[in-house]
């Protein structure tokens, strides 16, 4: 084990479920997974009745990784029992929230985890193929994954008759080319099906009407990758692990202006405030904290005065912010909110798919408006255009694209003015801006 | 019947049918509702967000486009909420829209500018810089002016879904999407200007309409178009006497928006400098310019000095099927009852007198199909012809029924056809093979030869499926004539439900043609002419003796010119060198060739005197579609030189009978109405711009020479001898592969 690179951040306070393997040499092999109690969620799922394994999701309070904390059991209670076309199983591995890299490392160092995962989703929902649906810069992934699946069908763990039951069910890989938009569900289904990567109007939803027309699910890695372990150890022992109505861990990725970066199991519920200061040892350099974006790029930002929360989906949305994808940024006094914001609506900007108006045009424009504007050409009535603009995209398209672009922008006019104040009035950004 | 839907709009109740549109709920009951990417008939877009109402219980406002009615809803569409979201939509709209108007070829016509006039801001609080791409042109007819488009994808979904050519798509994403064709930077496709037509703004333009003129310049005619035989309603848009474009946007007639090329852009033949508009006479084996008088005056005076030296008989007819009704009707009298000869006829291209035959026969004579029953059938059976290329809208519609209404069609056909891809089943036959086909299916046993045991257990398979649908509409070209349409109406009729038939005949008034009498052995409306009854009433009629012998038809004709008892023919709109092969040289044995056309065309060119015609955009009359529907067709414009086909039918009758009464084209019309078989249609009805069903009915002898009917399977780019003379449809490069 001598040089053998951890993806696990350092700290006392992780309950490692997910992440257990991680530090074991070769965890991505097969006979590592075994050894640690691989493919036991499977055997006991296939001794059980579908509904009861629906049952078992449902009582263990898991929740959608993916950004929206949708209760994961009643998700699949959507797919009709009895349906003339197959069934499909989708994992949305296209992981491109900025500051979530999570779904990454539990690919890399536990493919079989999710491989086991999905294989259980195929039996509760009558399910006879499944599709991991890779984002295309995590190209690499797809050898692990290729790799696993192949050890998976030889032992008999994926194929036409799964460990003797009888039970048929495989599983593909499939890249991105690069969209965000194609980590949106409806989306990622045209993009199967090899179609621009245009969000679907919702009804119908996949669940009923998915990939090809057909009932499908469409889970996150990290939401399918606990899946085995609420199998091998009980729905209760998963809900106690989080808060009341949010069952297990969840995998924290601590970016920014941190002194420990990294990706941290931590329970549901876990204090933001402990998660910054011991969790990820502060600010670097014993810089001033100055908000927290605390689940991904799409989140409404915390001011230094609001990290007295625990990191559950409830608790956040609460505050008027959300868990997301586990994605917490740190920021500190040194950044540029004004800079800040123009960077998140470059990203959106750049994202959006194009389909629906107010996205299309409302985060080009604010882009463009937030460039002058950092540049120090801002006039006194920008900052309130940008609200409104980034108010008329919220809740006016398909998908949450261009909410996600409005929410933050929102956040940082309303809780950081007076830096945009400030610009207007020296005519340039008062920061230092050579680390951007 | 469903049970119906009760819902609140706007504090009234309504009652809706279940799986209405909401906005499409709130748009019958004349409340407004502003709308950009939704478009009737095409799927679902959401993307404007102009059409969002306020729906009680439900968060965010939602698109009235996309959502159902439902039981008990409560919806409001004119809230303070619904105004802001409206003029944000707008605002947004316009942050990188040129805002080129006072130049733009939409200007007047344009929906952004009658949104933003009516829901819009106006004043912008955008400072930035707009995006910039330049024009593109994807073909000699459409254009692309990407700063224009506000992405509504209509183009895109008429293209993929209506036409079922797709080939429109996106490029880039966010505020950089751009609308690209699907060959590099042009199109590759059926050139029929839909895109154009559908958007709601100035972004994709029509080639030959760019910076012409302004939309409220121009005078607007309805009339027909005048290529096939499906009869689309068209507007006429006409500024200083000459037409600049076609469309029909009021969506008024049989094909709604619907237009092929060539009738939104192969209407240029009529601008063309080509044209004729002066008679000719060939003098010293020249054709030099004359004056009317003159040249009618000398074809009377021949005709008269023939008739004494040879008999009636040695002058024939060949009539057109493009020339209206009236044309047609005054033609087929005229050489009967002033020429004295039924020596009449024309390019057949369907067997239309076989099928009202049939039909009569069987006492079914409301069994012929119309365009409009297309879109209600159970299924469609098709035999033979390819509608995509020569009864455009007759695809177009066929496609609709599929997509819409599932409506299943059943192919049989020697080739392969693009409407293949919405059939259930395609029965693959030998060319030539269609009729046997319809005989087996007529007989129950499965004779073709050569056929192979999964061949026959397709045709079975056929027979099956087409015995277990309720009202079939049966289709069928040239491959299905004489006996064999006698045996597929039988065996038709005998499926269940309701069956009608169409047959499906080339040119604009192919229908009409054959409806007038325009042949030998056929007075008006099929009644044939070997019957005394049949004489006497249009003898009552044109009070006159009707010859009782049988006239030639197109290849006697011939023979007859060949051997030299022929001396004069006349012929009207048809240029049979060119369709019929008629060879120049055997022509020349003729004492006088007399034509009437637009152009000089093969056969003018071997003429002796030369009338220079009217075409259909400068005359009044009627057209009979190949459905069998009759419409009126509206002077636009005047052409200085030419004149209609009537007006030299009845110049030339009134100085070789002295009883011959000058009809205008609605007194013609009143006696066709008054006197032909199942043309009893209303008037008023007709003038309203309406297409009325005919449904003639008459018993005649069965074609002598079923050769004489065929098709010349003109594709999307060809229109016999008038395509020659568009520019548009030469100029894509469709064009020049097919050809």
């Amino acid at each position: 084990m001598s040089d053998y690179n951890n993806p696990l951040g350092p700290s006392q306070h992780q309950v490692q479920v997910l992440t257990k393997r991680f530090a074991i040499e070769n965890s991505a092999s097969l006979d590592v997974y075994l050894q640690n109690d691989g493919y036991k969620g499977l055997q006991k799922a296939l001794t059980m009745t579908p509904d009861q394994v629906i049952n078992e999701v449902k009582k263990s309070n898991l929740r959608g990784r993916g950004g929206a904390g949708f209760p994961a059991g009643l998700k699949w209670g959507f797919v009709p029992r009895k349906s003339t076309k197959p069934k499909y199983i989708v994992c949305n591995a296209d992981e491109s929230e900025p500051g979530t890299c999570k779904d990454r490392p539990l690919i890399e160092y536990d493919p079989h985890q999710l491989i086991e995962a999905c294989i259980i989703a195929g039996w509760a929902l009558g399910s006879h193929q499944g599709y991991i649906y890779v984002r295309g810069e995590y190209r690499y992934l797809i050898t692990i994954l290729e790799r696993a699946l192949n050890e998976a069908h030889l032992k008999g763990y994926l194929g036409d008759n799964i460990l003797g039951t009888g039970f048929k069910f495989n599983l593909y890989t499939h890249t991105g080319a690069g969209a965000y938009e194609c980590g949106e569900e409806t989306a990622m289904l045209n993009s199967l099906e090899g179609l621009r990567g245009f969000p679907r109007i919702k009804p119908p939803f996949p669940a009923n009407v998915g990939l090809y027309g057909a009932p499908t699910i469409v889970n996150n890695v990290e939401t399918l990758s606990n899946i085995p372990h609420i199998l091998l150890n009980g729905s209760d022992w998963f809900a106690n692990l989080g808060t009341k109505k949010d069952g297990g861990t969840r995998l924290f990725c601590l970016s920014g202006e941190i002194a420990q970066p990294g990706i941290y199991e931590l329970p549901m519920g876990f204090p933001l405030r402990k998660m910054i200061y011991e969790v990820g040892g502060g600010l670097e350099n014993g810089k001033k904290l100055k908000a927290v974006i605390p689940g991904g790029s799409s989140c409404p930002v915390l001011t230094a005065n609001e990290i007295d929360v625990p990191m559950d989906f409830d608790s956040l949305q609460k505050i008027n912010s959300m868990l997301g994808s586990g994605g917490v940024i740190v920021i500190s006094e040194d950044t540029c909110m004004v800079r800040l914001a123009q960077r998140i609506m470059q990203f959106y900007a750049h994202e959006s798919c194009g389909w629906c108006i107010p996205c299309r045009e409302g985060t080009a424009w604010i882009k463009k408006l937030l460039d002058r504007f950092h540049a120090g050409f801002g006039r006194q009535d920008d900052p309130d255009t940008i609200a409104e603009v980034a108010g008329n995209i919220l809740g006016r398209s398909l998908c949450p694209l261009g909410d996600a672009a409005a929410m933050p922008t929102m956040s940082i006019v309303s809780k950081f003015r007076h830096e945009f104040e400030e610009h207007i009035k020296i005519g340039a950004c008062p920061h230092d801006n050579s680390a951007n | 019947m469903a049970t119906p839907v009760n819902l609140t709009i706007n504090g009234k109740a309504v009652t809706a049918t279940p799986g209405s549109l909401l906005i499409e709920v709130v748009k019958e009951l004349g409340s407004e509702i502003p709308s950009f990417c939704y478009y009737p008939k095409l799927s679902p877009q959401a993307a404007c967000r102009m059409c969002v109402v306020e729906i009680e219980k439900m968060p965010n406002l939602q698109t009235s486009c996309s959502t159902f009615v439902s039981e008990g809803m409560v919806v409001h569409t004119e809230t303070e909420k619904i105004t802001n979201a409206r003029k944000s939509a707008l605002e947004l709209l316009l942050t990188n829209h040129p805002l080129d108007c006072p130049v733009c070829d939409k200007g007047g016509e344009c929906e952004l500018q009658d949104m933003v006039f009516r829901y819009g801001a106006s004043e912008s609080r955008f400072n930035e810089e707009k995006t910039h791409v330049d024009e593109k042109q994807f073909s000699p007819l459409v254009f692309f002016d990407a700063p224009r488009c506000i992405l509504c994808y209509r183009c895109i979904r008429v293209c993929d879904e209506a036409m079922d050519v797709n080939a429109l798509g996106i490029a880039f994403r966010g505020a950089l999407s751009e609308i690209i064709p699907n060959q590099d930077n042009k199109l590759d496709c059926e050139e029929c200007g839909m895109c154009i037509d559908i958007c709601p703004v100035g972004a994709l333009t029509s080639g030959p309409y760019r910076y012409k003129t302004r939309p409220w310049e121009m005078k607007y005619t309805p009339t027909i178009c005048n290529h096939c035989g499906d009869g689309c309603k068209t507007t006429l848009g006409v500024r200083n006497n000459e037409i600049i474009r076609a469309n029909n946007r009021d969506q008024s007639g049989i094909n709604n928006d619907f237009l092929c090329i060539k009738g939104r852009f192969g209407w240029d033949f009529i601008n063309e400098k080509r044209r004729l508009t002066q008679p000719l006479l060939r003098k010293d084996g020249e054709l030099g310019t004359t004056s009317w008088n003159t040249a009618i005056e000398y074809v009377a005076r021949q005709l008269k000095q023939i008739a004494v030296r040879h008999g009636p008989h040695a002058i024939a007819v060949i009539g057109s099927n493009h020339t209206t009704n009236e044309e047609n009707y005054s033609l087929q009298k005229f050489t009967r009852m002033v020429l004295g000869t039924n020596n009449i006829d024309h390019h057949r291209s369907a067997d239309f007198s076989g099928l009202v035959t049939a039909l009569t026969r069987a006492r079914a004579a409301s069994r012929y199909a119309t365009l409009d029953d297309l879109t209600q059938a159970s299924s469609i059976l098709l035999i033979g012809n390819d509608p995509t290329d020569q009864h455009p809208l007759v695809a177009y519609r066929i496609r609709e029924a599929a997509r819409l209404r599932k409506t299943r069609l059943y192919l049989i056909n020697s080739k392969e056809i693009k409407l293949q891809r919405q059939a259930a089943l395609t029965l693959k036959v030998k060319p030539g093979q269609e009729g046997s086909l319809v005989q087996d299916l007529f007989n129950g046993n499965i004779s073709i030869k050569e056929n192979t045991v999964e061949k026959k257990a397709e045709i079975v398979r056929l027979s099956e499926s087409l015995s277990k649908e309720n009202g079939t509409i049966i289709l069928f070209g040239d491959e299905i004539k004489g006996g064999d349409v006698e045996s597929l109406v039988h065996w038709g009729l005998g499926l269940p439900g309701q069956t009608k038939f169409m047959a499906l005949a080339d040119a604009a008034n192919s229908r009409g043609a054959a409806d007038m009498g325009l042949l030998p052995n056929t007075l008006p409306g099929y009644q044939p002419l070997n019957s005394v009854a049949a004489r006497r009433k249009y003898e009552n009629l044109w009070k006159g003796k009707i010859p009782s012998q049988e006239g030639l038809d197109l290849q006697a004709i011939t023979n007859a010119i060949s051997d030299g008892k022929l001396k004069a023919l006349l012929v009207f709109g048809a240029n049979p060198v060119r369709s019929l092969g008629l060879n120049p040289a055997t022509l020349a044995k003729l004492e006088m060739l007399v034509a009437a056309d637009l152009f000089r065309t093969e056969t003018v060119e071997a003429a002796d005197v030369v009338f220079p015609t009217a075409s259909h955009a400068e005359k009044e009359g009627t057209v009979t579609n190949t459905g069998g529907q009759i419409q009126r067709m509206t002077e636009a414009l005047k052409k200085p030189g030419v004149k209609t086909d009537l007006e030299i039918i009845d110049s030339l009758a009134r100085l070789i009978s002295q009883k011959w009464e000058i009809g205008s084209p609605t007194k013609v019309l009143q006696e066709i109405v008054e006197n032909i078989p199942g043309y009893s249609i209303s008037l008023p009805n007709l003038l309203l711009g309406n297409a009325l069903p005919t449904q003639p009915s008459g018993m005649v002898p069965s074609v002598a020479h079923p050769d004489l009917i065929f098709s010349s399977h003109d594709t999307l780019f060809t229109s016999g001898t008038l395509g020659q003379y568009s520019w548009a449809l030469n100029a894509v490069n469709e064009a020049k592969r097919t050809t």
